[in-house]
């Protein structure tokens, strides 16, 4: 039997509240989240460089990762039929660990194409006490119905 | 402030809008990989972990599509490299073209096209659109630039593109 779509398009609407995810970052936290994008850049696993060089307390997660866990944030969400089509990123400030990242994130847009593809627009906040460290513009495709799968759409009809 | 940091070298310049950088991955996009980023983040998508999931919707296993560009960062040692290009190479020939030791990304947009599959070899190529005047932020003298990278499947299919604005400054400067 076919595994159902967990969230349509019209469940959603414009400023909807996603359920926030908290998570305490470590070192492991970074070094993994590092590893898992093969950046091997120092300010990412050596406290010493971080420090001398780029003049921050500690390491700090990096941005790739950070795109790594706004998916993870957004498709919790939307269940597996939910298909990221962009992400912007604008980085404030960094993650280091000791911090409780605190992900939040509210529905701006609710559309359907000529395609009849479904596009939810959000804005994603990552912030550690209160102070926002990145801020993400996300689009998402979800089926408008039971029988429609935004993974199947390929060429032209994908228009993200 | 401009004399400070100099003018725009003309070559610099010449670097806007131009492809450089075409490249094939060193390795095949594999699953193993995959996991270890869902695991990074922990990610329970059950189209990265579960077979049958993955069959039903997404036509079989895929990438995440924020992984997009792990599959160009090569590895942290190689036998018998010599010159290799590093991801996102223009962002460090802008730093030593523009003796701006340090950098930082500042802003990124993905735009994610064909999904990316297990045995997928992927191409890129990386074009500079812009370099801004000298500026000065909180930590310290410098350009912001904007680089592009574009990606492209062994059948030549669009997987994606991103934007990067990265900052290049002198620390205190």
């Amino acid at each position: 039997m076919p595994i159902s779509p967990k969230l349509l398009l019209g469940d959603v609407k414009a400023g909807d509240a996603l359920p926030d995810l908290a998570y305490d970052v470590t070192a492991t936290t970074v070094v993994l989240g590092a590893l898992a994008t093969r950046d091997w850049r120092p300010m990412h696993h050596d406290k010493d460089f971080a420090q001398q060089r780029n003049g921050v307390r500690d390491i700090f997660l990096n941005t790739p990762n950070q795109a790594a866990w706004f998916e993870r944030y957004l498709t919790d969400w939307t269940g597996p039929h939910g298909r990221l089509a962009r992400m912007r990123f604008r980085m404030k400030d960094s993650v280091f660990p000791g911090d409780r990242m605190l992900f939040h994130a509210r529905v701006e847009k609710v559309t359907e194409d000529a395609a009849g593809c479904g596009w939810v627009d959000l804005a994603v906040t990552l912030s550690v006490e209160g102070r926002i460290c990145t801020e993400c513009q996300a689009r998402v495709s979800l089926p408008a119905d039971a029988a429609h799968n935004p993974w199947k759409l390929e060429g032209d009809r994908w228009r993200p | 402030m401009s004399e400070e940091l100099g003018e725009l070298p003309e070559a610099v310049q010449a670097w806007i809008g131009q492809r450089r950088y075409q490249q094939v991955g060193e390795f095949d996009v594999e699953r193993g990989y995959v996991l270890t980023s869902c695991a990074s983040v922990e990610n329970g998508n059950p189209i990265y972990w579960d077979e049958k999931a993955a069959g039903d919707i997404t036509g079989g296993w895929i990438a995440p599509p924020s992984m997009l560009s792990v599959w160009f960062r090569p590895h942290h040692w190689a036998p018998q490299r010599s010159g290799a290009s590093q991801p996102l190479q223009i962002h460090f020939d802008l730093k030593q073209a523009l003796d701006l030791p340090e950098a930082i990304m500042t802003e990124n947009t993905i735009v994610f096209y064909e999904p990316v599959r297990p045995g997928d070899r992927l191409e890129t190529c990386q074009v500079l659109r812009s370099i801004s005047p000298p500026k000065r932020t909180k930590l310290g003298l410098g350009r912001f630039w904007v680089i592009d990278v574009e990606y492209l499947n062994q059948h030549g299919q669009p997987v994606g593109t991103e934007s990067y604005t990265g900052f290049g400054y002198r620390r205190g400067a």
